[in-house]
């Protein structure tokens, strides 16, 4: 029992991870129909932007901060020169496109930062806390913590406020949106804008636990679109499931399984959910035009 | 005008010159190397671009059977005492047997769908390769025995420039055949509509797969000819990261263009090359060109300037 909660916190709290990725991978698609392979390097980016702010002796607060600002930067420069001038192109350009922004992301990274592994220190201590027989780090109540209140942040946004409904808007129908006098140009950049936001905090909360280092983006943007896919492309709340199930299922597989193919559990899931329900979990309605 | 050749033709003469001219004058081994090089890559992107240029299907995996074909002359040689050229050999049939068992239920998905599960495809390959140290050597790689005909090894980057370069010639010849083919009138009526091709009776799922299969024993000859001309191979060679170059190289040079799979492969391969020389700015060069490329250039080089010469003439 207590492996087992041990396992399942473990997994939880990698899994909320890429439920952000996947939820940041979500808002974009939704927004503009493109596939963002370069979510991953925002989460690389805010983790260290934080450990080099913090190094520069910036309060670890004002340094995360900051750390969430230089990434929505980013995340606007990448949709003004690349995303927006490429309007219309097909599916593969785009994904090929957003794989070259992560390319030069990541290959900026190492430049701008260095090519070691960091850490931060925990928000509230490193020092664990029994729950049910394991033990947990408090800094997994920080990310699975922050995952929800993002979510939640989000959900209500959008549901809430007339700008969250010109986003929802220009997500059903583009072009319907911009006859009812939405810009929808503005709505895909702060699509791009808030993504690089959640994917950043993300980064910045998981640092203390999993590490970070100029290369971490690629693993997670896969695993983060793994868990859109997972969760049927463009339903939040199927990018949050997905994501926090391929979590748990990576973590059970290292468990009891074996840790070398821990990363094989959820493309195996991924391939066999797929083939029994091609839609993914939440089973968009997808109606094919000739 | 008395006499004249038929695209076909044309493309494949072009293949040849390709390989011949350069192969006169190129000075040292080092760009007999850089030219094999080429040559495998050119070999599975054309693989590569029956399956996206024509039959419309992405992979986002492909460097897994790529993989395959490199570890069978690794592996079977060295565990099993099997001939190198027997084990390029087996390698290419387990790819093109894996392709056609995971083929069958993966291409019933679209889009998004498919990219990613031809990934997690790819993943899992190159997982295996890590994970399986006894046999592989794990992420190190291992090496990979000198194929050797009648007595001679094969060993120089000159001989091995001429191989690849034949194999390439080949591999021209058969997608051309292949495409001027009733089965290639089929795969590019998939290609712009799947409902249109099925209403003409077209048998879509036995198309794709036809082409998935084609597409992962290109992509096995590469692998195999690039595992014997290094004499090692790592798990590498599968990863996400190079699947996306054999695309990148697809769509950079065009597709749908069967030459244009080899000037894609040329740049990207030569590129870097010359790139070394900024060692640390590698990365970056090669993104920033990717999406130079998309933007600027979106249909590919050799469609690009194809266009542009027509407009010019008329």
């Amino acid at each position: 029992m207590a492996d087992f909660v041990q396992f399942a916190v473990s997994g939880l709290t990698i899994g909320a991870v890429y439920a952000l990725v996947a939820l940041g991978f979500t808002l974009i698609y939704n927004a503009s129909s493109v596939v963002n392979f370069a979510q991953g390097e925002f989460v690389m980016l805010g983790g260290m932007a934080t450990v080099f702010l913090a190094a520069l002796g910036l309060p670890l607060p004002a340094a995360a901060v900051a750390a969430v600002i230089a990434a929505v930067a980013v995340g606007i420069v990448v949709h003004a020169l690349v995303i927006e001038p490429a309007r219309g192109a097909n599916a593969v350009t785009l994904i090929i496109l957003t794989i070259g922004v992560s390319l030069v992301l990541r290959g900026a990274a190492p430049l701008i930062f260095d090519k070691q592994f960091h850490k931060l220190p925990g928000f509230s201590g490193e020092a664990a806390v029994g729950v049910l027989g394991a033990a947990v780090q408090p800094q997994a109540f920080w990310v699975v913590g922050g995952a929800a209140v993002i979510v939640l942040a989000l959900k209500l946004f959008l549901a809430r406020t007339l700008f969250g409904k010109a986003v929802l808007a220009t997500a059903a129908d583009r072009m319907a949106a911009m006859l009812a006098g939405i810009n929808t140009g503005v709505i895909v950049g702060f699509a791009f804008a808030t993504s690089a936001a959640i994917g950043a905090i993300a980064g910045i909360l998981v640092t203390p636990i999993t590490l970070t280092s100029y290369d971490v983006g690629v693993m997670l943007s896969l695993k983060g679109f793994a868990a859109a896919v997972l969760g049927g492309i463009g339903s939040p709340l199927g990018a949050v499931a997905g994501g926090l199930l391929l979590g748990l299922l990576e973590a059970l597989a290292a468990g009891y399984l074996s840790s070398t193919y821990k990363d094989a559990a959820a493309f195996v899931v991924l391939i066999a959910v797929l083939m029994a329900m091609p839609g993914g979990l939440a089973r968009v309605k997808q109606v094919e035009r000739v | 005008m008395a006499f004249k050749l038929s695209p076909a033709t044309l493309i494949v003469l072009a293949a040849i010159a390709i390989v011949v001219l350069p192969g006169l004058v190129l000075p040292s081994a080092y760009y007999f190397r850089v030219g094999a090089l080429v040559f495998i890559s050119a070999l599975a992107v054309i693989g590569l671009n029956l399956l996206m240029g024509y039959a419309g299907q992405v992979s986002l995996g492909h460097a897994g059977f790529f993989a395959i074909g490199a570890y069978g002359p690794a592996i079977l040689p060295a565990q099993f005492g099997w001939h190198p050229l027997m084990a390029a050999f087996a390698g290419v049939v387990l790819a093109a047997a894996l392709a056609f068992v995971i083929g069958k239920p993966i291409l019933r998905l679209k889009g998004h769908y498919l990219a990613v599960a031809t990934l997690g495809v790819g993943m899992l390959i190159t997982l295996v390769l890590t994970a399986e140290v006894a046999i592989t050597g794990g992420p190190d790689g291992m090496a990979v025995a000198r194929a050797s005909v009648l007595g001679a090894k094969l060993r120089t980057p000159e001989t091995w420039y001429w191989i690849c370069g034949v194999l390439l010639i080949l591999g021209v010849v058969a997608a051309i055949n292949l495409l001027d083919s009733p089965t290639g009138r089929a795969l590019r009526a998939l290609h712009d509509s799947e409902v249109a091709a099925a209403g003409l009776g077209v048998d879509i799922a036995g198309y794709k797969l036809l082409a998935f299969v084609a597409a992962a024993i290109y992509a096995a000859v590469a692998g195999a000819a690039s595992a014997l001309l290094n004499g090692h191979v790592t798990p590498d060679v599968g990863s996400f990261l190079h699947s996306v170059e054999f695309v990148t190289m697809a769509v950079i040079g065009g597709l749908g263009s069967i030459l244009g799979s080899i000037i894609g492969a040329a740049v990207l391969v030569i590129l870097p090359q010359a790139l070394t020389v900024f060692h640390d700015y590698e990365t970056l060069a090669l993104g920033v060109m990717i999406v130079l490329f998309m933007l600027f250039l979106r249909e590919g080089i050799v469609p690009g300037l194809a266009r542009r010469l027509r407009a010019g003439q008329t």
